[in-house]
């Protein structure tokens, strides 16, 4: 089973996220920088599938060189091949990030092609979707549950509290979603391999993109301080006092 | 000039993330609004779409496709956009909404702008749109240039009104409404039109296609209960839930955790309220032991009230409450499920 798996560095964002001046990106200078835990989710599933299974593990990431620093953090945990569709800083945007992502898959050949549900960052939620279109390939999303076949895959997730399952003959494109698994931690040996790996790469082309962003920007806040109701066990009165005042005792 | 909006079902009323959707829907102006609906034509609620300003429905019954089919959804909505010289086509943004709209725009080569909280049309082809990114901890302003925009609301931004009441901007009016009142003395809607559909349907739109399985289903879901009870680190362990299962018994809802309580193993992952778990709209979220990390607060911004329980009075989620108690979960929620007990 030969598996991709595409992931996104983001900044890591703690305590709070801020904006450049020119408001097109999310202030860095404070912050380092990782994948969404979906993505992380996405390459653990992929090394598990393979090693029940058999076959490859390749990881992906379309955006800067930096970006080097997260197919290592892949590669550590198991993926055996790299691959950097390096850009020139412009933000591409989901349709030509899937088309990107096609030309790989193309070249190479996959069975099966891991995402995140969605980038952490864009939250565009289409690049898989736009992939699998590209491909001509059964896509399923939001996947929480997957099971493999030689030629099939059972995905599954959750839809209003109840379980969907898909079946989907391979090759096929499927996003997962956090929960899906718990993500091991890299080996020293697997970081040592990482270290001295390789990472292919090439320059896709970018294209604009009917929807253009302007400038981001921090929510108008709605930020206040809390009123102290009180400390401890004495404060419950008071506290069941404004539980029914927002109405909900019944 | 139509406007047409995916209408997702709950039971037998419109999901009320659909019904938000249809509220920003109404905002763009055009003359018709389409709510296309995947249900028997029998079980189509006509008259709640009225009241958000639906004009025509357009009905896919089962006996021309049954059940969820993502991709077939979506043809059908590019085949309704042609046939009606749409202007615009939305969804929520939900699960499903996120899902269609991203294969419209497939289908149709077209943007598709996700998670938006306002779209005002521009002239033209354009769309001026904002929409959430980092899930709702940015927003960006942006530009689409479509023959038809395609766009999803986000769940969490948008209050549901409906038409007869929407005069003024839609913030003022759902802080005027009594909570899950109707407002009286209003115009009855304008006719609606039921319009019963039969595209025809490709067997490649039909290769993925959901079989739900009704078990599992009980209980109310996190991301439309009325109240919920959050645990976060402060619980300390896997078997510190009772008290917090017991007090959203009490009030009627549901429990969500903290990142951190799933990634311990304490709870399922379903159960996580955040980025990238689910994200809520009670009317009452009581974060217990949760300091507040800012994917957290993603999840729960939309709470309409929030009431933080924690020892630490300099903890960020404070910054987001109207209301805290400081103090160890451990003894104020036991006082507390003993005090509503002897209500």
């Amino acid at each position: 089973m030969e598996i991709l798996v595409c992931v996104k560095r983001v900044p890591t964002v703690g305590g709070k996220i801020a904006v450049t001046p020119d408001g097109q990106e999310v202030d860095t200078r404070m912050s380092g920088f990782s994948i969404s835990p979906h993505e992380e989710c996405a390459v653990e599933e992929a090394v598990q599938i393979t090693e029940r299974a058999g076959g490859a593990v390749s990881v992906l990431t379309l955006g800067p060189e930096a970006a080097i620093e997260q197919l290592r953090g892949a590669l550590a945990l198991g993926a055996g091949r790299a691959v950097l569709l390096e850009t020139d800083g412009r933000e591409f945007g989901p349709i030509a990030t899937a088309a990107a992502i096609a030309g790989e898959v193309r070249a190479h050949g996959y069975d099966l092609v891991l995402l995140g549900n969605e980038a952490a960052d864009t939250g565009d939620y289409q690049v898989g979707i736009r992939l699998a279109h590209e491909l001509g390939w059964p896509v399923a999303t939001g996947i929480k549950n997957l099971s493999v076949s030689a030629d099939s895959v059972v995905a599954r997730r959750e839809y209003r509290g109840a379980q969907e399952a898909y079946e989907l003959p391979l090759p096929a494109v499927i996003t997962v979603k956090e929960g899906i698994n718990l993500p091991r931690y890299p080996s020293l040996p697997g970081r040592l391999r990482a270290k001295r790996a390789a990472v292919e790469r090439s320059s896709p082309s970018w294209a604009a993109e009917g929807l253009r962003k302007e400038a981001l920007r921090v929510p108008a806040s709605s930020k206040h301080q809390a009123t102290v109701l009180g400390h401890g066990a004495d404060a419950v009165p008071e506290l069941v006092r404004v539980l029914d005042e927002l109405g909900v005792l019944s | 000039m139509t406007v047409l909006c995916l209408t997702e079902l709950d039971g037998a009323d419109p999901a009320d993330a659909s019904l938000r959707a249809l509220t920003l829907a109404r905002s763009l102006g055009g003359p018709s609004l389409g709510a296309v609906v995947f249900a028997d034509s029998a079980g189509v609620p006509a008259s709640a779409l009225a009241d958000y300003g639906v004009t025509d429905v357009y009905v896919i019954e089962p006996s021309t496709l049954e059940g969820y089919a993502p991709q077939a959804w979506a043809r059908v909505l590019a085949g309704l956009a042609a046939d009606t010289a749409a202007t615009a086509v939305l969804a929520a943004g939900t699960d499903r909404g996120n899902e269609v709209l991203a294969h419209l725009g497939a289908i149709t080569g077209l943007p598709m702008a996700a998670n938006c909280t306002l779209v005002t049309p521009d002239g033209g082809r354009t769309h001026r749109l904002v929409r959430h990114r980092w899930a709702g901890l940015l927003l960006e302003d942006a530009v689409m240039e479509a023959p038809i925009a395609l766009f999803t609301v986000a769940t969490d931004a948008v209050s549901p009104v409906p038409v007869n009441v929407a005069a003024d901007s839609v913030s003022n009016v759902s802080a005027a409404l009594p909570s899950g009142g109707t407002p009286s003395g209003s115009p009855m809607p304008a006719s609606i039109q039921v319009h019963v559909h039969k595209p025809e349907l490709a067997e490649a739109d039909l290769v993925v296609r959901a079989v739900e399985s009704p078990a599992g289903a009980g209980g109310a879901s996190l991301a439309t209960a009325r109240v919920v009870v959050g645990g976060g680190r402060g619980v300390g362990g896997a078997d510190g839930f009772a008290p917090l299962e017991e007090l959203a018994d009490l009030l009627g809802g549901v429990v969500g955790v903290s990142r951190v309580v799933t990634s311990e193993g304490w709870r399922p992952h379903k159960q996580q309220v955040g980025q990238t778990g689910t994200k809520i709209t009670p009317e009452l979220y009581l974060a217990c032991g949760i300091s507040g990390a800012i994917q957290h607060i993603a999840g729960c911004a939309g709470a309409k009230h929030i009431i933080a329980i924690n020892t630490d009075p300099g903890a960020p989620i404070l910054a987001h409450a109207d209301y805290a108690v400081i103090g160890d979960l451990h003894q104020v929620i036991p006082a507390l499920v003993e005090a509503l007990r002897a209500r």
